[in-house]
């Protein structure tokens, strides 16, 4: 059976630079290892259903060579499906984590403060979901054209999340600069602007 | 009867369907979840009964011949599993509904999970009954796809931090796993488990090792054995009582089922690839020691019993290494034991967190009078998991050491002495529970006793110091968590029978051929 050498060192070069990004700190390039193991990882599949350019289609008579197994295709599709799902979940962790990373220290501690300081987390966690009703809604009518009403009010919660944080900030003052406490993954670009 | 095989897999899934439509619901959800896992409990049962009468069932799947298909394989190891596993999801679902109930749902939010419990059973199911490679790569991402959802149930902070370190790593053991099976079909042209066992012995030494290896360590992270072990006890205390009950009990489970898969059909000892006993025997050792001394320096009780959980599987992987059919039959009882007890100890805990308003033993006091029953609740299990006579637990590492003794040589003799070592610091972590937690008297917390020998305890990461006001025990909880402890109990009943069982499991399983020929020459299964 030979196999595609292009193929090969195109699967350990993803490999290699997905293990590497896999080792990041921030989630977002955890993600992106992933998805680059993932591919690298069906390529490995792909490899072994033979020499390239034959279709998965078998007639009567044919020899081996003549066909590509189809079977790492079937396999390759089911990781791909698989993969896609893990995906999702990984870009909803990535979301909550940077929401609980805006607000910088206190975020991981929002739960258990919530008795002593109940409404600055009512606060944010109420805009939060608003954020994601939002979010729902710009995704449910993304079909049809988004009337301004919409549009404003999606605005008007975004910036109403932003006070929550500018309030959380403020009102907590004097924060620690958080040495093991340090917010998972950096929160893209604006996370660490006060 | 041998329709009764899919709907273990399909019952779930359509239950999981179910439960997510009728979300707003919460007690149609619950009529659902309780009624799919009674009905599988059923099944599996019935499966038992009849693997131990007929031999093994083999169904090929859309009535494909079988190497080219997908197989279904229950044979009496199959069948025990998914019984054992039905009993644990559907006690620890009772225990959840009756936590929900209490708490209005605000620790488990039931509408996300119900249907993602049921699928996390369906894929731990398919895991258990599938002849195919390929196809337990899918029941394994169902499994670990649903734990990942209910590992960070309401993401909070210390929920999502610990949820990230799980999935990462759950993510690494799946690329291993998925490249493994690449590798196995480059190599053999198969991914029938049977086809590939009868394939396997034509392989050169070399590529049989590497196949064997890659399979090894995709299984042996799910499992935490021990240099792959530190994502555990980091990340399952987090979750919510029942979740991380359920996860204790059968996840690292489903791994060593794996495993057990993998030396006993894919690479005998005596076959190509296969010499790995000594290496196995090694990692059990360190599993075991490693994984009890960081249980020793614990004062989170949950932190400390995932620890313990880890150590124990070194038990197991001990017993698969031994390879004789008496060690195999000891770790079949174990595995069975440390399922059920492990998930009761951790049931036992959530009760006791709900009564002491933490898990820490060095705050913790006086539950004993406080709670006598809840004492009980946990005192068994833990003097079970710590190895005292009579309980199930002595007899598992009785049994194992007995194989042990039997085999001889003098790295099984190293282990033996590591494992009563081991099962000797368990109960010293456990009964140091007890003595703080449980006996000690209120007035001395009161009264802010520190001594040196507290000091040295370890607090978990997420401790936050403070001791939350007691809630409620309600009576579901504490009837699922009764009911397991007698679970337990009846494991050293009826050992007798269950040894005798397990006696014919491991015969079953160590005869290859006769798997082989089951799944790939008898012609199929009758309809």
């Amino acid at each position: 059976m030979s196999t595609s050498l292009v193929l090969i060192v195109v699967m350990a070069v993803m490999y290699a630079s997905g293990v590497y990004v896999l080792l990041e700190r921030s989630l977002t390039r955890v993600l992106i290892g992933f998805l680059l193991i993932g591919n690298a990882t069906n390529l490995l599949i792909l490899l072994t259903s033979g020499r390239a350019g034959r279709a998965p289609i078998w007639d009567r008579g044919w020899t081996p060579e003549e066909f590509a197994d189809p079977l790492p295709q079937a396999l390759i599709l089911t990781a791909i499906v698989i993969n896609f799902g893990v995906t999702a979940f990984l870009l909803a962790l990535i979301y909550r984590s940077w929401w609980l990373a805006r607000l910088g220290d206190q975020g991981d501690q929002l739960v258990l403060e919530h008795e002593e300081d109940k409404s600055l987390s009512e606060e944010v966690f109420s805009s939060a979901s608003e954020d994601d009703d939002a979010l729902n809604e710009a995704l449910d009518a993304s079909d049809e054209a988004l009337d301004a009403s919409d549009e404003a009010a999606h605005m008007e919660e975004e910036g109403a999340a932003e006070a929550a944080v500018a309030d959380a900030r403020a009102g907590r003052g004097a924060e620690r600069d958080g040495e093991d406490d340090e917010p998972l993954g950096s929160p893209p670009g604006k996370g660490g602007a006060s | 009867m041998s329709a009764l095989v899919p709907l273990m897999v399909l019952v779930p899934l359509l239950g999981a369907a179910a439960a997510l439509i009728t979300g707003p619901y919460p007690r149609a959800q619950v009529a659902i979840s309780t009624g799919g896992l009674s009905v599988t409990t059923a099944i599996s049962a019935i499966l038992l009964f009849q693997a131990d009468r007929d031999g093994a069932t083999v169904i090929e799947v859309g009535d494909w011949p079988a190497p080219w298909g997908i197989v279904l394989v229950v044979d009496r190891f199959s069948a025990i599993m998914l019984l054992v596993s039905s009993v644990v999801l559907l006690s620890v679902l009772v225990y959840a509904v009756g936590q929900g109930i209490a708490d209005g749902n605000r620790e488990t939010p039931v509408t996300i999970f119900h249907p993602t419990y049921l699928m996390l059973a369906a894929g731990i199911y398919v895991a258990f009954i599938t002849g195919d490679l390929f196809n337990l790569y899918v029941g394994f991402e169902i499994l670990l796809g649903s734990s990942y959802v209910l590992l960070t149930l309401a993401g909070t902070g210390a929920r999502i931090r610990a949820g990230t370190t799980y999935i990462v790593t759950s993510l690494v053991s799946s690329a291993f796993f998925l490249a493994a099976i690449a590798m196995v079909y480059a190599a053999t042209g198969t991914v029938n488990m049977a086809q590939v066992a009868e394939r396997i012995g034509d392989l050169p030494d070399t590529t049989a090792t590497l196949l064997h290896v890659m399979l090894l360590l995709g299984f042996s992270i799910k499992a935490a054995l021990f240099p792959m072990s530190f994502w555990l006890p980091d990340s399952y205390p987090t979750a919510p009582a029942p979740v991380t009950a359920v996860f204790a009990g059968l996840l690292t489970k489903v791994g060593v089922y794996a495993i057990i898969r993998t030396e006993t059909l894919l690479f005998p000892d005596d076959g190509p690839g296969g010499h790995f006993r000594v290496p196995m025997m090694w990692v059990a050792l360190l599993t075991m020691v490693v994984g009890i001394l960081g249980a020793a320096v614990q004062a989170d009780i949950k932190r400390l019993l995932s620890f313990t959980l880890v150590s124990h599987i070194g038990y197991m992987i001990f017993g698969v290494a031994l390879s004789s059919p008496l060690g195999l039959n000891a770790t079949v009882y174990y595995v069975v034991h440390h399922i059920t007890v492990q998930t009761t100890l951790f049931l036992a805990v959530g009760l006791v967190e709900r009564i002491g308003g933490t898990t820490s033993i060095s705050r913790l006091s006086g539950l004993l009078k406080r709670a006598p029953l809840i004492a009980v609740l946990f005192f068994i299990p833990a003097l079970n998991l710590g190895g005292i006579p009579p309980f199930s637990g002595f007899l598992g590492k009785a049994g194992l050491l007995i194989a042990g003794a039997q085999q001889g040589g003098w790295v099984v003799w190293v282990l033996i002495v590591g494992s009563v070592l081991t099962s000797l610091l368990t109960l010293y972590a456990l009964m140091r529970v007890w003595n703080m937690a449980f006996w000690r008297s209120r007035a001395e917390v009161e009264a802010g006793y520190r001594s040196t020998y507290i000091n040295t305890l370890v607090e978990s990461p997420d401790d936050e110091g403070e001791v939350r006001t007691g809630a409620s025990t309600p009576r579901l909880m504490v009837a699922a968590t009764t009911g397991m402890v007698i679970v337990t109990l009846a494991l050293t009943a009826l050992a007798g029978p269950l040894f005798a069982l397990g006696d014919r499991t491991a015969t079953e399983i160590a005869d290859r051929d006769a798997v082989i020929t089951a799944v790939l020459h008898s012609g199929g299964a009758d309809g």
